[in-house]
């Protein structure tokens, strides 16, 4: 199928094709260049290699059970995706989340920026060269993982943030953790900035290339680091505060040029004010009203026992649903019934709590959100990552729309490397973050 | 090697052993991989492959990113129908001997999306030799995986006529 580039090229030069599978394309995107030598006269980004059918397949999933699948859009920083999504469908019910499930928010979202913006960079220095800051970088990232994993209970795909609250409860050793992965981090984005900032190379393919004016950024709806990298202030953190993002005290980054270097830094200096808000937000976090360990009934006594009477006394749950124990629900989820999962304790030991569980669970009866379309906008690790939602009222979303941030940013690729040299293609492309699971969807 | 030999170790300064047997015991051990990386498993790939669990002290840390230099294809992430012609060309572009390995769920069966865009698993287009599940599988997963690779190369009946057999 001839493209279109291949019919307007001019017969003295050169048609080259990069991609899919090179790796500074990150496997899912094409790239046709015109050259005339060195120079690329025009390009074509294809982009649908990693077309997956979320949002058909979310038209058949019900609102709890598509949660998954947002975690894998954004597949750098999950947790934000998960926030982005629920945080919507909140917007639509109108729930009330406690305060300490919203600073678990915010930290939570916070990691998975930092490791997004690491992951991003890393490609970017590996593919300029710099392996050192590739392995570095990915070192930091391991840390603020076991942050994750810890918490979580999964390194990457997380389903943790869920709709009312959070899935479980901080780990007592959270700080403990949280605290040596922000020193790591620390200290690797002060060995990053010693190796690249003044790096002749790094400086020469990064510096003035790719260079993007504030008006053009924002005609192609560029948002997030991209865009604050021209110098344009906007971030939908401090533009419609959610969370609790107004009550602490950070900064937004901006650049002065809007090329390679700035989007860099903007992202560099970015994770410093993200690991601001963590520790912010973990020296004020309300406290548990419970500790974490409960010296429960076994599971199976339990339900033995409540085939006699009502179990009042704590159960012990399976290791996988560590913190999220009744007693913990109004710490992390809204207490609004319909809406959350009801608690295992209340499942395995009473008919009403069983009867909840299959109404939570049953198609047609789970949560339906009341007819009508609502859009909410979360700060993702590329910037505005938006959810649109059209429901009628059944309990599966009639559309739901992801307005992703990278989308914006890669169409303007073309406009970026014309002109330009085939190795400018890649720090630009390296610093535009493309992650193929939001772009393509 | 026979049941005798291996009860009776030699005694001397040297190791007896089949060819085929050192064959498979040298390429197990150098293992260049392409690592055909489209989505989420890439991010874990990154990490088996980095410092942390250091993918190369299996004998597979050297990266090539030219099929045509490889001989262990790892397919991470989803195959979608647009992307599947990809893989197979590049999977025909690698010179024998040559394994695949599926990394993570999208790549052995299409994993949770099943629907109209993805392969539902690489086995449709390209034979696989070592199937690692997970979504995304954690790397001490994909370590195992590796080590059950080499395991099946070293039991393997190796072709190790370089000249090129006569039809």
């Amino acid at each position: 199928m001839p493209t279109r580039i291949q019919k307007q090229a001019r017969q003295d030069t050169m048609l080259l094709n990069m991609g899919p599978s090179h790796p500074a394309m990150h496997g899912t995107i094409r790239v046709m260049l015109e050259l005339d030598g060195e120079r690329i006269l025009n390009s074509e980004v294809e982009v649908g290699y990693l077309h997956r059918g979320f949002e058909k397949t979310c038209e058949h999933r019900t609102y709890f059970s598509l949660l998954p699948y947002t975690d894998r859009l954004n597949y750098v920083s999950p947790l934000i995706n998960n926030l982005g999504y629920v945080m919507t469908i909140e917007k639509m019910l109108g729930v009330e989340v406690p305060e300490r499930a919203q600073y678990i928010r915010v930290l939570m979202s916070e990691l998975s920026r930092i490791s997004d913006h690491l992951t991003c960079l890393a490609a970017m220095a590996m593919e300029c060269g710099a392996f050192t800051v590739f392995l570095y970088k990915m070192k930091a990232r391991e840390f603020l993982w076991d942050v994750i994993e810890q918490t979580t209970g999964a390194r990457m795909t997380t389903s943790y943030i869920r709709i009312g609250g959070v899935r479980a409860d901080l780990h007592p050793d959270f700080d403990a953790v949280l605290k040596k992965a922000v020193e790591e981090t620390r200290l690797v984005l002060k060995d990053v900035h010693g190796l690249l900032d003044k790096n002749k190379i790094f400086l020469n393919r990064t510096r003035d290339v790719a260079v993007m004016s504030r008006e053009d950024a924002v005609a192609f709806g560029w948002t997030g680091p991209c865009l604050r990298s021209t110098g344009v202030s906007y971030d939908v953190r401090k533009a419609q505060p959610y969370l609790v993002y107004d009550r602490l005290n950070w900064d937004v980054p901006l650049g002065e040029r809007g090329d390679n270097f700035d989007r860099y830094l903007v992202r560099m200096k970015e994770m410093e004010q993200s690991l601001r808000i963590i520790e912010q937000a973990a020296a004020r976090i309300p406290e548990s009203s419970r500790g974490f360990i409960a010296e429960g009934m076994a599971p199976a006594q339990a339900i033995k026992e409540s085939r006699r009477q009502r179990v009042r006394k704590d159960i012990a749950l399976s290791p996988n649903l560590e913190g999220s124990e009744e007693a913990r629900y109004p710490d992390i989820l809204a207490s609004d019934k319909g809406f959350v999962v009801p608690p295992k304790e209340e499942t395995y030991t009473s008919i009403e709590g069983l009867i909840n569980h299959f109404k939570f669970f049953m198609r047609g009866h789970g949560i339906r959100p009341p007819k009508g379309d609502v859009y909410f906008a979360v700060e993702g690790g590329n910037g505005e990552l938006g959810f649109y939602i059209v429901s009628d009222g059944t309990d599966r979303p009639y559309r739901l729309h992801l307005r992703a941030p990278c989308f914006h940013i890669v169409s303007s690729l073309e406009q970026l490397i014309r002109g330009r040299y085939v190795a400018d293609v890649i720090p630009t492309f390296g610093s535009m973050n493309m992650i193929g699971g939001e772009l393509d969807r | 090697m026979t049941e005798e030999k291996k009860k009776r170790p030699p005694a001397g300064p040297f190791i007896t052993t089949q060819f085929n047997t050192l064959l498979g015991w040298a390429r197990k051990f150098s293992l260049f991989h392409y690592p055909f990386v489209t989505a989420c498993c890439g991010m874990e790939y990154m990490s088996a492959a980095c410092a942390h669990f250091d993918i190369d002290r299996f004998g597979a840390g050297w990266t090539r990113f030219s099929p045509r230099q490889s001989d262990m294809l790892l397919v991470v992430g989803t195959i979608t129908q647009k992307e599947a012609p990809v893989l197979r060309t590049v999977y025909d572009q690698m010179t024998e001997p040559k394994w695949v390995i599926a990394f993570g769920t999208c790549a052995v069966s299409g994993g949770i999306y099943d629907n109209y865009a993805v392969v539902q698993g690489i086995d449709q287009i390209i034979p696989v030799d070592v199937y690692i599940p997970g979504c995304p599988p954690r790397p001490e997963t994909v370590l195992d995986g590796l080590l059950k690779l080499q395991e099946k190369i070293q039991h393997q009946d190796h072709d190790w006529r370089w000249k090129k057999k006569r039809s």
